[in-house]
């Protein structure tokens, strides 16, 4: 049986309002956060763990090296053909710029568990990070960051938003 | 007719009742009850103006109750008579109007500004009395009082101790991609009293509770790769425990507190289990596979239940740290399973399961490996046991949004709670609070 009961709570929010003081005009504000009082670092190797080292318009120029992004099938972390020619020319910019690093940003798509999507995510940004190498690029230029399923490009619970969210962005670092 | 009664009287001290801010984003529905709820009457307690703040201890007392599916309220403009004592609380009336108890109470102010609150419970059917347990401790606030109360009233009717004084986090997200905002927030059981504890533009996922109550740990991307941080709940005081190359996630606290197991994967990128020692930051490795492993978590009885993809697809794994045994398989129905939770009397094993095409939320006795799913959307995940074992909050989908939504472990009871803005997910159940209600 089912039972589709509504249990407000806006009467008893009123009277709370009414004592805390706090005004019902502004019931969206959240308290403030806790002040991290310290922020001790511990077990902490990560060389490329800078916030603001990249730039949207840094990378190279052409038709080819300005797409970004590599996509993949469902459950798959293999480059597809069609992707095949973005990976080489990004190796060949990379072989010629040893000094230019890039991040490899792996992502999937919002099904499943979020930590295992994590590790999804990360095979993706590995298969583009040994293709490139295969291809002549130093392992020094390339680092990789999987976010799972939690910085998705498109919105949508559809295939065409998975097909755009399961991808590896080659990002340039300054 | 009072010595026929059943009765139990529970009394609270609360030393401010008034601090509690009036803030509750999340808003709760019964999507399914069973199907004869118990009928009770919470009858309107007496009140202590303005000590008591205005708040309505009986209603709150009320929604716990129903919260579980397993009550049903008498509607006040029903009650003919509103007593605040079981000594004038007339039996075969309530009987009469179809009620098997009725909850009675006073909130009372005392002398050196405290509110205290008595409560008692009586069983219109019975006649039976019998002392209960009779208490008197302080509270941080009135509200957590009557979810105290609530609990115990729980535990006298159902037989198993009521989880309403106790705490959520969860993982909220507003904005559109790619361009979203995430905040970590803390809330009581029920929603109410929400209190941020962290935002940041990039993710922050994979809360997870100390056994006490009293940090979180969490994985954030604040330095745009993920680290894992413990962060006291009270000061904010937050530390940075793993941000080594790779990944850093899936940060579960044993049952001493004193460990995190954690998911690592190098700069090679294979993820596999650790055991972090927080004081002394010493790692222990737990699996050693090219798979997938991740999403660990210790049963009571300290065996790791992981996620590992070792065969093909994901199933959870168990090992025993120490041993030299290889992980052994746990789960077999179904083509995946994942983010396995241990019950806390360490007997069932709530998942993830592809089920029918479809995400749900799946228990497993771990005893027979007996499968039910329990949950019936699409796109279900991050299920968490309540401490009394009893419920499961997880994420689901309602019309695009991410919602937080609670299931009986016996599939009989749903609910949902529904954000005011943007989406909720990752929801997880904290421990029992330390008790103020002593016999």
């Amino acid at each position: 049986m089912t039972m589709k009961k509504l249990v407000s709570i806006s009467a008893l929010l009123a009277t709370l309002a009414l004592l805390s003081g706090c005004s019902s005009k502004k019931p969206d504000v959240p308290p403030a956060p806790p002040t991290p009082t310290t922020d001790t670092t511990t077990g902490v190797d990560d060389p490329n763990a800078t916030v603001g080292d990249t730039d949207a318009s840094a990378g190279p120029p052409g038709e080819l090296l300005s797409k970004r992004v590599v996509y993949f099938d469902f459950d798959r972390s293999d480059i597809r053909a069609d992707s095949q020619s973005i990976v080489a020319a990004h190796a060949a910019y990379l072989a010629k710029n040893p000094a230019q690093k890039v991040r490899l940003e792996g992502h999937a798509d919002e099904r499943g568990s979020r930590e295992y999507n994590i590790g999804l995510g990360e095979r993706r940004g590995q298969a583009v990070r040994r293709a490139l190498a295969l291809q002549g690029v130093a392992e020094t230029q390339l680092s990789t960051v999987s976010y799972g399923e939690e910085r998705p490009a498109a919105a949508g619970s559809d295939e065409q938003a998975y097909g755009l969210n399961r991808r590896v962005e080659i990002v340039y670092l300054k | 007719m009072k010595l026929r009664m059943k009765k139990l009287a529970i009394c609270l001290l609360l030393v401010t009742a008034a601090a509690t801010p009036a803030f509750a984003q999340l808003r709760l529905t019964i999507t399914e009850g069973v199907t004869d709820p118990i009928p009770i009457a919470v009858v309107p307690f007496a009140r202590a103006v303005p000590a008591d703040g205005g708040l309505d201890v009986a209603e709150v007392i009320q929604r716990d109750l129903e919260s579980t599916g397993r009550f049903k309220g008498m509607p006040r403009n029903d009650m003919v008579f509103k007593p605040t004592t079981a000594a004038e609380v007339d039996a075969p009336g309530w009987k009469q109007q179809h009620n098997d108890y009725v909850v009675v109470g006073r909130v009372s102010a005392l002398a050196d500004g405290q509110v205290r609150i008595d409560a008692e419970l009586v069983n219109v059917l019975t006649g039976q009395r019998i002392s209960g347990p009779y208490s008197i401790a302080p509270a941080s606030n009135l509200r957590n009082g009557a979810h105290r109360i609530a609990d115990v009233l729980y535990e006298k009717i159902i037989g198993v101790k009521g989880a309403f004084a106790t705490r959520i986090a969860y993982v909220s997200v507003d904005g559109k991609p790619p361009t979203q905002r995430y905040e970590l927030f803390v809330a009581d059981s029920d929603g109410a009293n929400r209190v941020r504890i962290l935002a940041s533009p990039l993710p922050i996922m994979s809360p997870a509770w100390s056994p006490d109550g009293e940090w979180l740990a969490y994985v954030s991307f604040e330095r745009r790769v993920s680290a894992i941080f413990v962060q006291h709940r009270r000061s904010g005081k937050k530390t940075m425990v793993s941000a080594r190359a790779g990944i850093n996630g899936a940060p579960s606290y044993s049952p001493d507190g004193k460990k995190l197991a954690i998911t690592l994967s190098g700069s090679s990128g294979n993820l596999d289990v650790y055991l972090l020692e927080l004081a002394s930051g010493q790692l222990s490795r737990l699996t050693d596979d090219p798979g997938i492993d991740t999403e660990a978590v210790m049963s009571i009885d300290g065996t790791v239940y992981f996620t590992s993809d070792r065969s093909g697809a994901p199933q959870i794994y168990r090992v025993t740290p120490g041993s030299s045994e290889r992980p052994k398989r746990v789960t077999f129905t179904g083509s995946y399973n994942a983010r396995p939770r241990i019950s806390p009397d360490g007997k069932q094993l709530a998942m993830i399961t592809l089920d029918q095409g479809a995400y749900r939320i799946a228990l497993q006795d771990l005893s027979n490996g007996t499968v039910q799913v329990l949950s019936k959307g699409r796109q279900e995940e991050s299920p968490s046991f309540a401490p009394n074992g009893a419920m499961l909050i997880f994420a689901g989908r309602e019309r695009g949004q991410g919602v937080l939504q609670t299931v009986s472990v016996d599939g009989q009871v749903s609910a949902r709670l529904d954000a005011d803005a943007g989406e909720v997910r990752e929801p997880v159940w904290g421990p029992f609070l330390p008790s103020t209600i002593q016999p």
